[in-house]
Parts: C-alpha cells; structure tokens; sequence
C-alpha cells in the first residue's frame, strides 16, 4: 500500500513535469506573426483594436463608393442587410435589426467589416478608413456625433441602443422563455 | 412505398393508437417478407433460342470500367440532390444547400448531399499554406497543418449538424410553407466525422485555469468568428479532419474545420486557423446581430448554442403522396443536441392520440435516429405528427407551445411538433396544427 502511494506520487510528479515543459507531440511552436496573420477577433473591451481613427465626415464618401450598392444609404435600401434606421421595431412583429436597432457592441461593427468587406474585396482598406466607415454607421443610426473620433480608445465607450437586451442562453434558456417546464 | 404491401392482412390486436396507427413491432412480427415461392423451372432443354432472350442490354455485356471516385446512378441525379436556394439579391446573400431528406434513407447524409450555409462563399485552401494556431491564455502557443493533425490518435464519432434558422419559416410565415422539405427542415443532415480531440491539443498549450471561452476563426474571406465555451471545447468539441471516412470537402472546412456535437451548426467554425484561448466572449457579428432569437417581449436569447429536441417524419411527406390505400411504413428522424433519443410517439389523428414509434438502433448521442411504424390508411384525412423525447425527458413542443414562450420573430431555434395532413386522395400538405 505505502509502496503504491510512492508510486503514485511519484507518477503524479512525472506528468507534473511533463505538462510544465509544454511540448507538442507534433504540432510547432507558434510565432507572434503565426498568431498575427490568423487574429482577426476585436473585444467589446477594446482587446485587440488597431491603431488608426476616422470620423463619419471621412467615412460617408467611404461608405457611398464601397458600400451602398449592397447596402444603399440611411434613405433607400439596398438588397442586402440594412445597416440603418429599425429603432423601437425588436420585439414587434415589424422587427428591423440594424446596427442601430440591434447591434449590442459597437466593437463588433468595427470588427466585422475590417475583416469581411467590402464583400468583392474584404482586408482591402486602411484600419483609418474601416474606422470611419464605423463612424459613418454609427452617426447615421443616431449613436454618435458627426465629428467625434473613433479610434481604439473611443469605440469601446460606444454605447449602443440595444445593448442591454440580450440574454444569455448557455448553458440553459432562462426558464421564463424555456419550453422545457 | 404503395405496392409492398398491400397484401398484408391487419388484426385490431395489432392497432396502437386512432386513424390507422399500427404497434411498431407488426413489421418486425409478421411474415410478410415477400413471400416469393421458387418458379418452376421451364425445360429450357426443349427450346433452341438464346438464353438470354427478354433480358435487359447491361445483363448482356460487360459493363462500364471502374471510375476513380464513384458516383451515383445518372438515373439518380437529378432526383436525389441537394437544393440550393437561390441568392435573394447580390452576392453577399448567405447562400444555403439543403439535403433532400425524404428522399434518404438512414441516418448518414451522403457526404455531397450534407446541409450547407456559407456566408462568404467556399475557399479553396492549400493545405500546404493552412496552419491552426492555439494561443491566449495557454502556457506555450502552437500550430498545426493537417499532416501533422493526421498524426495523433482519432476519434470516429456519428454527429447531426444543424443551422439554427433550419424551419425558421414555421415561426412568421403566416402561412404553412408548401415547399418540399429542402426549406422547411433541409438545414440537418448527420455524418461519421474523425478528428483530434480538441483537449488533446488544449493540453499540449497549457491552458490557464481561468480560461472560459475559446475564440475560433475560419480562414474564409469573412473570417467568420464565434465563441465556445471552455467547458464545450473540453468535452467533446474535435477538430475534424474527415467526414464520412474521406477528407474534408471543401464546402464542409477542408483541410480542418471544428465540430462542436449538439451545437448549432454557424458554431463549427469551417477552414479554421485560428482558437484564441480567453476568458470572455468575442461577440463576433455572428452572435450578436445574427444567430440571436428576437424574443416577444423585444429581448434576445443569446449563445443559444445548444439545439433543441425535434423530429420530422420524412415518410410521407409533403414531396411523396399517397397513391393507393393500404399499409405505409410512417419513418422519419429525431435528434436532440442535448444527447440520445429515448422515444418518439406518432400520431395520425392530428395529436388526439399517439403511438410509440420504433426506434432504429444504435441510438447514438447527438446523431440523428431514425424511426418507423406502421401505418393502415384507409382513406381517410389525417393528420401525421411526430414528438420526440430525449434521454433527459426534453419532449419536442407543439407549435403553439412554441410561439406562446417565444412569439414569432425568433428566426432561429424552431423545433416543434411537424403537420403533414393527407387528404382522402393521399395528397399531403404542410399545415399549422
């Protein structure tokens, strides 16, 4: 019994040492620029934005060369996802979801389109220009001001309409909305 | 599914519940197999013409060589495959293939006709140039190409996948869509996929103990991100590198892509470089403005990554009418992101009464079960409905159950009960009941 203890200490010991040293049986050690090239994700706490900023003044001619013909403008819709206007429609059964109607992180705006578009040719602007396309979004929808700054230091403090409204689901749907009773 | 069989002579003993509803052991019971009694043999002795007169042309010559990879039968094509739906307007539109599941059989979607929903089209990676880096909170970062993946131990395990919005269309249509069941239940289809355990590459970075989340990026042109919890990525979450027992399609993540068992489909990050080990949420565009279901009060669930208990019959179905009267075989599949199927009851009186349906072994976890039972229909309307229930007691709601908790606008997560109604002339339509 004591023998076996030893044993076991002594095993427990060894797979200690084995998981301080870190290896991997085939994978190999990533670099900074391994990580850089395939990190895309920006936090609502502001982990992860770029350097750069913009402003809506800068971002609407942006946005009406690179955009509008998916997306149209705050007056006339596109065919795709409308990025403006829905305010007071969620929760009716008219609900529009839009950047301003919906969106609960202003980080998210920022993070997807710098990543995703334009569709044809997404990662082909400067952080400057996604930042103020950012800007033009969120000054169309009423959130901020035509000239205020948006940058990696100001977005974060976004506060968007809809923050507020979302529930979290996992690991169970709250029992006011579960079907499970 | 008509002619089989119509000779078999039914007991009352044998009824299970109203309108028809047979006990789901009479096929396994009764000898109906067929019955083919051995032809006499005619004396072919007597007779000086070829023998194989009246036969078909490809018994009587060699027929084609082997192909390098297999296809189906040119017969089959355009009967058996997956529908895509058109984009609505330019090419942003997410584009979705559904699988023709009346059309199948089993359980395992052939690889070609799995679900598919890409929101920026299918990259056509080198693997040579593909590597998938764990970082953020873990001891030491790594990467791996697919080779070297290919190196650690497998696992092998059969999964359902499904997309959230699969039969979003029952929640605000305000009337029953009439489509074949590509639209309204296409978004499911199940498969055998292989992969490395994702805790088998966590442990060899050290991952910190306040780690809750894992951030997961595709290599596609939206790099699609969403969030797994740590608890998720430790259980059973694999990065797969096979499906069905060949390599990844392009159209399914190749070279690699994370499967997450149970979860919603847009959470199984396809073309995958990227796992950023963290301790919050990276509320990518994908779990705030899409794949949150808009409640009735105007809040949203969000991370409902866990899909419900469902089940639809397949057969028959709205794309297969009843020809003749007679006894049908009623099958169809259930699955519940949450574990196994324990039951699935059927009824053909619109929900008055139900019968428990046979359920078709192995059961698996997180896989679609297939059932059957047998059915007289003599005629008569009826409604067809199935209920599945899983192994932690979660039964499938109705529909009203379903909108009274959820109202209408939550485009995604639909799960309840399934309407086919079948007119005297065995017409079967979709219907809200």
């Amino acid at each position: 019994m004591f023998l076996r203890k030893i044993l076991m200490a002594s095993l427990l010991l060894c797979g200690a040492t084995i998981t301080v040293a870190q290896e991997s049986r085939f994978g190999t050690p990533a670099t900074q620029a391994d990580i850089d090239k395939r990190f895309w994700s920006t936090f609502p706490d502001g982990e992860n934005l770029p350097d750069g900023q913009g402003t809506a003044m800068l971002g609407k001619p942006l946005f009406e060369e690179q955009c509008t013909i998916c997306h149209g403008t705050p007056e006339a819709r596109g065919e795709n996802d409308v990025l403006f206007g829905g305010h007071g429609t969620i929760g009716t059964d008219k609900a529009l979801a839009t950047v301003g109607s919906y969106w609960p992180y202003a980080t998210t705006v920022f993070n997807y389109i710098r990543k995703a578009m334009p569709y044809t040719a997404p990662m082909s602007m400067t952080n400057s220009e996604y930042y103020s396309i950012t800007a033009y979004l969120l000054y169309e929808n009423g959130i901020i001001g035509e000239g205020d700054v948006i940058n990696k230091e100001t977005l974060p403090d976004v506060k968007m309409p809809n923050a507020g409204n979302f529930i979290m689901a996992y690991p169970e749907v709250p029992e006011e909305y579960s079907i499970q009773k | 599914m008509t002619e089989k069989n119509k000779t078999l002579v039914v007991d009352p003993i044998d009824q299970a519940a109203g309108n028809g509803l047979m006990s789901r052991r009479l096929f396994l019971n009764s000898a109906f197999a067929g019955g083919a009694t051995l032809a006499t043999a005619g004396n072919a002795f007597a007779q000086e013409a070829v023998v194989g007169e009246g036969q078909e042309e490809w018994t009587l010559m060699p027929g084609d060589d082997l192909p390098e990879y297999g296809d189906v039968s040119r017969y089959e094509k355009g009967r058996v495959k997956r529908f895509v739906a058109p984009p609505p307007g330019l090419a942003t539109a997410s584009l979705s293939g559904r699988t023709p599941l009346h059309l199948l059989h089993g359980t395992i979607t052939p690889s070609g006709l799995h679900f598919e929903v890409t929101h920026h089209g299918i990259p056509d990676i080198d693997p040579d140039r593909h590597e998938m880096v764990i970082h953020g909170m873990v001891k030491k970062p790594f990467k791996w190409n697919v080779e070297q993946l290919e190196n650690y131990p497998t696992v092998s395990r059969q999964y359902f996948l499904e997309c959230s919005g699969n039969t979003r269309v029952n929640w605000a249509d305000p009337k029953p869509d009439q489509n074949f069941m590509y639209m309204t239940h296409g978004l499911v289809s199940g498969s055998e996929w292989t992969g490395v355990p994702l805790s088998t590459l966590l442990d060899e970075c050290g991952v910190s103990p306040d780690a809750k989340w894992i951030i997961a990026e595709g290599a596609d042109s939206g790099s699609l991100a969403r969030s797994i919890p740590i608890d998720k990525a430790l259980d059973d979450t694999m990065v797969a590198i096979y499906q069905n027992g060949e390599r990844l399609r392009p159209s399914q993540g190749y070279p690699m892509r994370i499967l997450n068992p149970g979860f919603e489909g847009n959470v199984s990050i396809k073309w995958v470089r990227s796992l950023y080990v963290t301790d919050k949420p990276v509320m990518s565009r994908f779990e705030t403005s899409k794949y949150t279901d808009k409640l009735h009060d105007g809040k949203s669930l969000q991370f409902s990554l866990e899909m419900d208990v469902k089940s639809v019959i397949t057969r028959p179905s709205n794309a297969l009418s009843l020809e003749k009267r007679g006894m049908y075989e009623i099958t169809g599949l259930a699955w519940s992101g949450r574990g196994k199927i324990a039951k699935v009851e059927v009824s053909a009186d619109g929900g008055r009464t139900w019968a428990e349906a046979m359920l078709e072994g192995p059961i698996q976890s997180k896989m679609l079960t297939r059932f059957r039972i047998p059915w007289m229909w003599e005629g008569r309307p009826a409604i067809l409905q199935s209920r599945a229930i899983d192994e932690f007691g979660r039964v499938q709601p109705s529909r009203k159950e379903l909108l009274a908790a959820r109202g209408r606008q939550a485009y995604y997560h639909y799960h309840a009960i399934h309407s086919w109604s079948i007119n005297a002339r065995g017409a079967v339509r979709h219907v809200f009941a």
